[in-house]
């Protein structure tokens, strides 16, 4: 996302009450902002891998209910899961969750009221980065391991 | 004067107005909530991953025998109750953070918490099912 020169270019389109438009100054948002920094990308990652664990969770409904169901339908979860979409998709979604869950730690010590300053937020910010790296490979070697 | 008077005083002590919760009906119980469920979920999620981690190439007798033993039921059960109510609660954030028209707002929120009760449900008798 561009960034803007000045906050006065963030204006609304409305319309004065005689129906003629008009645009109206807008306090600066998501245009002011370089989204490409640390701590926006990160903030906004929150969400994204929140609402991709959504889709993990779905998952989960259909191995347990296909489990309860019995073999032929949870052969049908362990063709999908062992299946290249489905590791892929297992890969990418361990992803999310840890890097979801390691976010959220930050942010219950930002509740808490510890880590607000830039230094500290850009050190937490590469901890939780790392953090998801580690965990996810460390989650799939042994998921490797009880493979084999 | 009397202008500086006047702000100063309102008909209800601060107590009133803090119990009152003001226009929106609410207060911090959303977020809180929000944080709590998050703090179950941490070693919840730790315990699941890991376990799921190492069912990986499990047979379905095996898989079976895990979510049917007590522990893993009990456990699974919490799981289920806290990540559908923490996932809920953060799309109904997301919704209302950017959805401008009212109607699909209020009818997304609605939507995704009958479909997190559903879906939570359902995880649950599954697991009932196993187990019992």
């Amino acid at each position: 996302m561009s960034i803007m020169q000045d906050s006065r270019e963030a204006t609304m389109s409305g319309r004065r009450s005689d129906g003629t438009p008009v645009r109206r100054p807008l306090s600066p948002h998501l245009q002011v902002y370089d989204m490409m920094q640390m701590t926006s990308a990160l903030s906004i990652s929150g969400r994204i891998t929140g609402v991709i664990w959504s889709f993990g969770l779905l998952i989960l409904v259909w191995w347990l209910v296909a489990a309860a169901a019995g073999p032929s339908a949870f052969a049908g979860v362990q063709w999908f899961l062992s299946s290249w979409l489905g590791l892929l998709g297992m890969v990418g979604l361990t992803a999310a969750a840890w890097f979801h869950t390691l976010n959220g730690l930050r942010h219950l010590s930002w509740d808490a009221g510890y880590g607000y300053d830039i230094a500290t937020t850009y050190r937490t910010g590469r901890m939780v980065l790392i953090g998801t790296a580690v965990m996810t490979v460390l989650t799939w070697l042994i998921a490797i391991i009880a493979w084999a | 004067m009397a202008n500086e008077y006047a702000e100063n005083t309102t008909l209800r002590s601060p107590l009133g107005r803090v119990r009152g919760l003001g226009s929106a009906k609410g207060g911090t119980h959303h977020w809180w909530m929000q944080r709590v469920t998050s703090m179950a979920l941490l070693p919840l999620m730790l315990w699941f991953a890991l376990s799921a981690a190492s069912l990986a190439g499990a047979s379905y007798a095996e898989t079976v025998a895990w979510i049917g033993r007590p522990w893993n039921a009990v456990l699974l059960l919490a799981t289920i109750a806290l990540a559908f109510h923490h996932t809920a609660a953060g799309i109904q954030v997301i919704l209302e953070d950017y959805a401008n028209q009212e109607w699909v707002k209020m009818g997304g929120i609605l939507a995704i918490k009958a479909i997190c009760w559903l879906l939570a449900l359902a995880s649950a008798l599954a697991v009932l099912r196993i187990a019992v």
